[in-house]
C-alpha cells in the first residue's frame, strides 16, 4: 500500500457534533491532511418550538470546524435512513426481535451512502470518530478493537468489508476516551465538554416507549410464567427485551422477575424469577447476514471469541460456516440472554473478524422459540 | 485559488463606492436624525436625501418610504401591518406557493391568528395565472401578496395585470421586490402596487437595511413601538450610515441597470451555450425569457445538489441551491415543488447561479467548464 503525502490526501470526516468526531478531525488536520468536515442529517426531530437536535449539533460542527480551520458541509440522508434503517428497525420490532439500528446505520448509511458521497467529493478516505482501528497487515485490511476497551465500537462495525476498510480511517481508535476529552479541552474545542449522545440517534434523549408507540401500535397482553400462571399485564411486547428486569412491576416474595420470552401469536410475555433463571441461558445460535472482514477462505469450522451484545465480555465459541451467509455458533459455556435481532460479533484477540445477526437461539440442540 | 462568486441573489458584495460613502458618513455624521441640533440635522439630511432617491426609483412619494432592517422586516411589516388594520373588512389573504419564506412563514403565522390564506399554484415556469387569482379573490380578501421576481428561479410574475385586476378591489396589493429591485424597472402607480419590499444587500448595499413602500392611503399598523421615527410606523433610531450606503447603491443601480441587464442576459446565454458545447445534460428551471436577468437555475439529471455544491465550492466556485437549509442540509425547494411536484428529480439536482457587478465572462466560461467536469464525475 503506497502512502500519499497527507497534504495531497483528502479526508472527509463524518462529524456528528460530538467530541469524538471533533477530535478525529483535529488530529487529521494536525497531521497535515486535506480535511473536510461533513455533518450527516439522518433524522428530523423538529419539535413544536422549531428546535431540532440536528440543528444544534450542526451548529457545534460549524464551531469546531471553524476552530480547526476546515471547510464544513452537511448532507441529508433522511430518505435513505428511513428506507434502510428505520423500516428495518420497525420490522424487527414487529417480528418480536430486538434490532440493532446502529449496525444497520453503519452498514447502509455511514459506510455506504456517506462513503459514496465522500468519494464523490474527491476524498481518498472517510474518517469517523469510532473507537476502532484499521491496519494493513499481511496483505489485507484488519479491523482491530479500539484501545479503550470500554469504548470499543467494533461491535457496531462488524459488517465492514475490505473494500470499505480500504477507504476508512479511525483517527481516535488508538486513544482512550479520557485522552480524547483531554485533547478536545486543550484545543479548546467547542464540543470539549459535550455530553456523549446516548442510545439510538433518532430517539436521542427521548422516552423510548413513547417514541416507539408513535410508529407501532402497542398491544397490551398478559405476562405469564412458563407454567401458565398469569402474573399481570404488559403494555406491548416490543417494550421488553429478553433478560431485562425493569418495567415488569411484579412484586411478591422471592427473587426478582425478568422478561424471559415472548409468544407473538398469543401476545404473551413470559416472565421468570432470578437473574440466572435457566430459561435465559442458551448454548448455540444460527446467525444470518454473516459478513467477514477478510476475503480469504476460512476453515468451515474454527474457534474464536464472540460478543452477543455491545459491551459484553468475550465468550469462547466454535463457529461452523453454513451456506447463504449463515453460520452456527456453539458456545463453550451457556450464555445468558442471547437475543435475536442483536449482532453476534467474532474476534480473534484484538482483531474483529466480522459478524452477523442472531436469528435462532438453541439449547441442548433444541430451538428456543420463545426468545423470538 | 481564485474564487468565483455566483451567488449574488443570496447576497451581493458592497460596491466600493457604497463602502466609501458609508465610511464617510460614519466618520462625519455622528448625530441622531431626530435631534434638533446641527448634528441631528446633518443626519436627518442623509435620510431625506436617501428617501427621495428611493421614492423616485419606484415612482413613489417620499413619505411613502419606511426604512427597515431589510427585506424580511419589510415583508413582515406589510403583511401583519395590513392584516391587523384591515381585518374588519375580511380575514382572507392571497399569496403564491413560491414566495420567499419571509412571506410564506408570515402567512402561516396569519393563519394561526385566524386569517385564511390561499396559496396560488404556479405553472412549470413558476408563474401564477391571473385567472387563478381572479377566481381566488373574494369580497373578504384584504391582501394579495405576489412577489415581483422569484429568488430561486428568477421567474417574473404578471405584476401589472395583477395590479389592474386589484385596482377596483378592496384588497391591498403587496409585492416582494427584493430580488427584482434595481435590475427591473418598476413603477408603483403604473402597476397599482400598494406595498413593496426592498432589501439593500441584494443590490450591493449593506446587509440589514431595506425599505417598505406603503401607498399613502394605506393604513399600516406598526410592529415596533417607541420613538416617532418613520412617522411612528417604525420606531427606533435609523441606521444612518447604512441608509446612506443604500442610497449610493440605488444611484449606481439606476445608472447601470440597462448595461447590467444586457450583460447578465448574455451571461445566461453563454452559460447555456457552453454547457451545450460540452455536451452536458441539463434543463432550465423557469424560463430564459420571462425572468430576472441575474438568476439562472439549472437542473442536471443524474447528479445530486449536495455533491454538486460541495464539489464546486472545493473548486472555488460559489453557487447555491437557492433553497433553505436545515441543519446545513438542503431541503427540497418549495419553489421547485410548486413548479414540478414533490416527486420530481429536479428537487434534488438543481443549482442556482446568480450574477452581479463583479461577474465576468471568463468566470461564466470557467464555471460552465468546472460544472461539466463535476457533472460527468458525479454521473459515473
Ligand atoms: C425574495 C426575497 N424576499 C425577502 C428576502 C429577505 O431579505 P433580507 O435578507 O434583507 O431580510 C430575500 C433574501 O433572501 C429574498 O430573496
Amino acid at each position: 500500500m503506497e502512502q500519499k503525502d497527507p497534504k495531497n490526501t483528502r479526508v472527509v470526516v463524518g462529524m456528528s457534533g460530538g467530541v469524538d468526531s471533533s477530535v478525529a478531525a483535529l488530529l487529521l488536520k494536525q497531521q497535515g491532511y486535506d480535511v473536510i468536515g461533513i455533518f450527516m442529517k439522518n433524522w428530523d426531530d423538529t419539535d413544536d418550538n422549531g428546535v431540532c437536535t440536528a440543528t444544534e449539533d450542526y451548529n457545534d460542527v460549524i464551531r469546531v470546524c471553524n476552530q480547526i480551520g476546515i471547510p464544513y458541509y452537511a448532507v441529508n440522508f433522511e430518505k435513505q435512513y428511513w428506507d434502510k434503517v428505520f423500516t428495518y428497525f420497525l420490522e424487527e420490532y414487529k417480528a418480536g426481535r430486538t434490532p440493532n439500528p446502529d449496525v444497520m446505520c453503519n452498514k447502509e448509511i455511514k459506510f455506504k451512502a456517506f462513503l459514496e458521497h465522500a468519494m464523490s467529493l474527491g476524498a481518498d478516505y472517510l474518517a469517523t470518530g469510532h473507537y476502532a482501528r484499521v491496519v494493513y497487515r499481511d496483505g489485507e485490511y484488519k479491523m482491530l478493537r479500539g484501545i479503550d476497551e470500554n469504548k470499543d465500537q467494533t461491535y457496531f462495525l462488524n459488517q465492514l468489508t475490505q473494500e470499505q476498510l480500504s477507504k476508512v480511517m479511525f483517527p481516535i481508535g488508538h486513544l482512550e476516551k479520557a485522552k480524547v476529552r483531554e485533547i478536545a479541552k486543550q484545543a479548546n474545542l467547542a464540543t470539549a465538554g459535550k455530553k456523549d449522545s446516548t442510545g439510538i440517534c433518532f430517539i436521542g434523549e427521548r422516552n423510548f416507549k413513547e417514541f416507539l408507540s408513535q410508529y407501532l401500535p402497542a398491544q397490551p397482553g398478559n405476562m405469564e410464567t412458563f407454567e401458565g400462571e398469569i402474573k399481570g399485564r404488559h403494555e406491548g411486547l416490543m417494550y421488553h427485551t429478553i433478560g431485562q428486569r425493569h418495567g415488569l412491576g411484579i412484586g411478591g416474595a422471592g427473587e426478582p422477575w425478568f422478561a424471559i420470552g415472548k409468544d407473538l401469536k398469543r401476545n404473551v410475555l413470559y416472565v421468570g424469577q432470578g437473574f440466572h433463571n435457566e430459561k435465559l441461558y442458551s448454548d448455540a445460535i444460527i446467525a444470518t447476514n454473516v459478513s467477514w472482514v477478510s476475503n480469504r477462505p476460512k476453515p468451515t469450522e474454527f474457534d474464536c471469541t464472540a460478543k452477543f451484545r455491545y459491551r459484553q465480555e468475550d465468550h469462547k465459541v466454535t463457529v461452523r460456516l453454513l451456506e447463504g451467509e449463515r453460520c452456527q455458533v456453539f458456545f463453550h459455556e451457556p450464555i445468558r440472554a442471547v437475543t435475536p435481532g442483536q449482532s453476534a460479533v467474532f474476534y480473534n484477540g484484538e482483531e474483529c473478524l466480522g459478524g452477523g445477526t442472531i436469528d435462532e437461539v438453541y439449547k441442548n440442540g433444541e430451538r428456543l422459540t420463545y426468545v423470538g | 485559488m481564485e474564487r468565483i462568486y455566483l451567488d449574488h441573489a443570496a447576497t451581493s458584495p458592497m460596491h466600493p463606492k457604497v463602502i466609501e460613502r458609508m465610511l464617510e458618513v460614519m466618520r462625519s455624521v455622528p448625530g441622531n436624525p431626530s435631534s434638533i441640533h446641527s448634528f441631528g440635522r446633518e443626519a436627518r439630511r442623509e435620510l431625506d436625501l436617501a428617501r427621495e432617491v428611493m421614492a423616485k426609483s419606484i415612482g413613489a412619494k417620499v413619505n411613502e418610504i419606511i426604512f427597515t432592517s431589510g427585506g424580511t422586516e419589510a415583508d413582515n411589516m406589510a403583511l401583519f401591518g395590513v392584516a391587523e388594520n384591515y381585518q374588519q373588512f375580511g380575514k382572507h389573504v392571497i399569496t403564491t406557493a413560491v414566495e420567499h419564506h419571509a412571506v410564506l412563514h408570515a402567512c402561516q403565522k396569519l393563519e394561526q391568528l385566524g386569517f385564511e390564506v390561499t396559496y396560488l399554484p404556479v405553472d412549470e415556469t413558476g408563474r401564477i395565472s391571473v385567472s387563478d387569482l381572479e377566481a381566488a379573490l373574494r369580497d373578504d380578501t384584504i391582501l394579495v401578496s405576489v412577489m415581483y421576481g422569484n429568488n430561486e428561479v428568477g421567474t417574473l410574475q404578471p405584476i401589472k395585470e395583477i395590479g389592474e385586476l386589484l385596482k377596483n378591489h378592496q384588497a391591498k396589493f403587496h409585492t416582494d421586490a427584493v430580488q427584482a429591485y434595481g435590475i427591473e424597472n418598476m413603477d408603483v402607480d403604473e402597476c397599482f402596487i400598494d406595498l413593496l419590499s426592498v432589501s439593500a444587500h441584494k443590490i450591493n448595499g449593506p446587509k440589514g437595511t431595506g425599505f417598505l413602500y406603503v401607498r399613502s392611503d394605506v393604513k399600516l399598523a406598526p410592529r415596533l413601538f417607541g420613538g416617532e421615527q418613520e412617522r411612528k410606523r417604525r420606531a427606533g433610531t435609523e441606521n444612518v450610515a447604512s441608509i446612506a450606503g443604500f442610497h449610493e447603491a440605488v444611484v449606481i443601480a439606476n445608472k447601470e441597470r440597462d448595461e447590467k441587464r444586457e450583460k447578465f442576459i448574455n451571461f445566461k446565454k453563454m452559460m447555456v451555450q457552453r454547457l451545450q458545447e460540452l455536451s452536458v445534460e441539463f434543463a432550465i428551471n423557469g424560463s430564459l425569457e420571462n425572468s430576472l436577468p441575474h438568476i439562472l437555475n439549472l437542473s442536471f439529471p443524474g447528479t445530486n445538489v449536495e455533491a454538486m455544491l460541495v464539489n464546486l465550492d472545493l473548486g472555488g466556485i460559489a453557487v447555491s441551491s437557492g433553497s433553505a437549509c436545515t441543519a446545513g442540509s438542503i431541503e427540497p425547494s418549495h419553489v421547485l415543488v410548486a413548479m414540478f411536484g414533490k416527486e420530481s428529480e429536479r428537487l434534488t439536482n438543481s443549482i442556482r447561479l446568480s450574477f452581479g457587478f463583479s461577474t465576468t465572462a471568463e468566470e461564466i466560461i470557467k464555471t460552465a467548464e468546472e460544472t461539466a467536469k463535476v457533472v460527468s464525475r458525479l454521473k459515473k
